[in-house]
């Protein structure tokens, strides 16, 4: 049985086939409509969602599956105390794989050493969140064609961002990426993804504070909100919160090719004026990530249509 | 200073200078009822200084805890007042129970009866990970 906790679970290969199940689902929807009828999919979300939790059970009815669970911590058991291992011994008598988000970081990977079905990690605070990844890696193989040389600069709150390390260390394994990382020096990336991913891939990179300086450089510009529920000290959050504003003014000196993704949910850090730009991809993005997990959910149920 | 030799127990030398005590608390040698000794700050023609702990009874050690600590520890088991084996530890690939991660933001802190795990993800200097949260603290 196979789990996706972090995005370094999966080979090249396995990102590769599940992108290309995704792009065969994007073309014969009506071929995979009724792939997982008599399937249960719970969704445990013991912190807010809104595209992660809905995309998720989106997938699952569009392959003829049911789905299950909560959007709250408080309307599960753990409001009563109830520990995470029990609760996904719990679930697991009750659904045929699960896609968990926690405020807890490795929260997912203890639900995987207590479950009897599939765990999917829809994020774990800071840390990680593997299905962005796959939905940003289909955006960008979509977008531009491929996955390898690239530069790709990442911006806003790398430190506490788990999209922007989960992406990371999925493309640390692609030919040809440079990264810039873009951000204030409070919230640079954490050193274990400069160190153990990046330069032990010898992937060349930037750290840099300045948007303007380097936007003619990117092939992906990644733009992350500074999430004020990472912070335990409201006065640093309003600090660093309007960090970078991407607006038209900064997209003047960007390549025409350029493609701006955003996990979303956004506040202010891309302007709406941004949104008519065809160089924008981030609503395209929440799309694909409806498919991909479509993938994903076949793959690790093993099911074929 | 003289220390007696001992008949039948384990001899831990070449210990970093400073480390016997944390050894000593670490491996819970205060619960055992037999003679320990802590040598501090011993001269070594190899180490300059060096700590040394002798235990005047044959017990079962977690080498994990030893190797973590200090992975240049020799440890030398003695059976009828003779030298009969020298271990050669190292740095364990997994630390099971043996440290606590302090990242707040980790299941670790909350969830009752986990088993505090952190793995070895860089040899050369000595980091260890929490396999939950990947923190190294």
């Amino acid at each position: 049985m196979k789990h996706l906790i972090d995005p370094m679970d999966l080979s090249v290969k396995e990102i590769d086939d599940i992108l290309n199940l995704a792009l065969d689902i994007i073309d014969n929807k009506e071929k995979y409509s009724n792939v997982c009828k008599g399937k249960k999919l719970a969704t445990l979300f013991f912190e807010p969602s809104t595209r992660t939790r809905l995309s998720f059970e989106a997938a699952m009815m569009e392959l003829g599956g049911n789905v299950l669970g909560f959007s709250s911590a408080a309307s599960s058991s753990s409001s009563k105390g109830e520990s995470v291992g029990d609760t996904v011994k719990i679930v697991s008598c009750y659904a045929d794989i699960i896609a968990m988000r926690h405020f807890k970081e490795g929260a997912p990977m203890l639900a995987s050493m207590k479950s009897d079905v599939p765990i999917i990690n829809a994020g774990d605070g800071g840390h990680n969140h593997p299905t962005q990844t796959l939905t940003d890696l289909l955006t960008i193989k979509r977008e531009k064609g491929r996955l390898s040389n690239l530069t790709i600069g990442l911006c806003g709150d790398l430190m506490f961002g788990r999209t922007v390390h989960s992406l990371i260390k999925a493309l640390s394994r692609y030919e040809g990426i440079e990264f810039i990382l873009i951000s204030p020096d409070e919230l640079k990336i954490p050193d274990y993804i400069r160190t153990e991913v990046i330069e032990k891939n010898n992937i060349t990179y930037r750290e840099v504070t300045s948007m303007e300086d380097v936007i003619g450089e990117l092939d992906i510009l990644y733009m992350t909100r500074v999430q004020r529920e990472r912070f335990f000290n409201e006065a640093d959050y309003i600090r660093l919160k309007d960090s970078y504003i991407l607006d038209n003014s900064k997209l003047v000196t960007a390549k025409s090719d350029l493609s701006i993704l955003h996990p979303l949910p956004r506040v202010n850090e891309i302007a709406v004026e941004v949104d008519d730009d065809p160089r924008a991809c981030y609503f395209k993005q929440a799309l694909n990530g409806k498919f991909v997990r479509m993938a994903l959910i076949m793959t690790l149920l093993g099911l074929e249509a | 200073m003289n220390i007696d030799s001992i008949q039948n127990g384990i001899v831990l030398d070449h210990i970093t200078a400073g480390k016997a005590l944390q050894i000593y608390t670490d491996l819970h040698l205060d619960k055992l009822d037999c003679s320990v000794a802590i040598i501090k700050n011993v001269k070594s023609s190899k180490m300059g200084r060096k700590d040394i702990l002798k235990i005047d009874q044959d017990i079962d050690m977690n080498l994990d805890v030893l190797g973590y600590i200090d992975p240049d520890i020799s440890v030398n088991i003695i059976k009828d007042g003779k030298l009969i084996e020298k271990k050669k530890i190292e740095l364990p690939e997994r630390l099971i129970d043996i440290k606590k991660c302090t990242n707040p933001r980790c299941i670790t802190t909350t969830e009752q009866g986990i088993q505090q795990i952190f793995k070895l993800t860089n040899r050369e200097k000595r980091i260890y990970r929490c396999i939950y949260c990947e923190a190294d603290k």
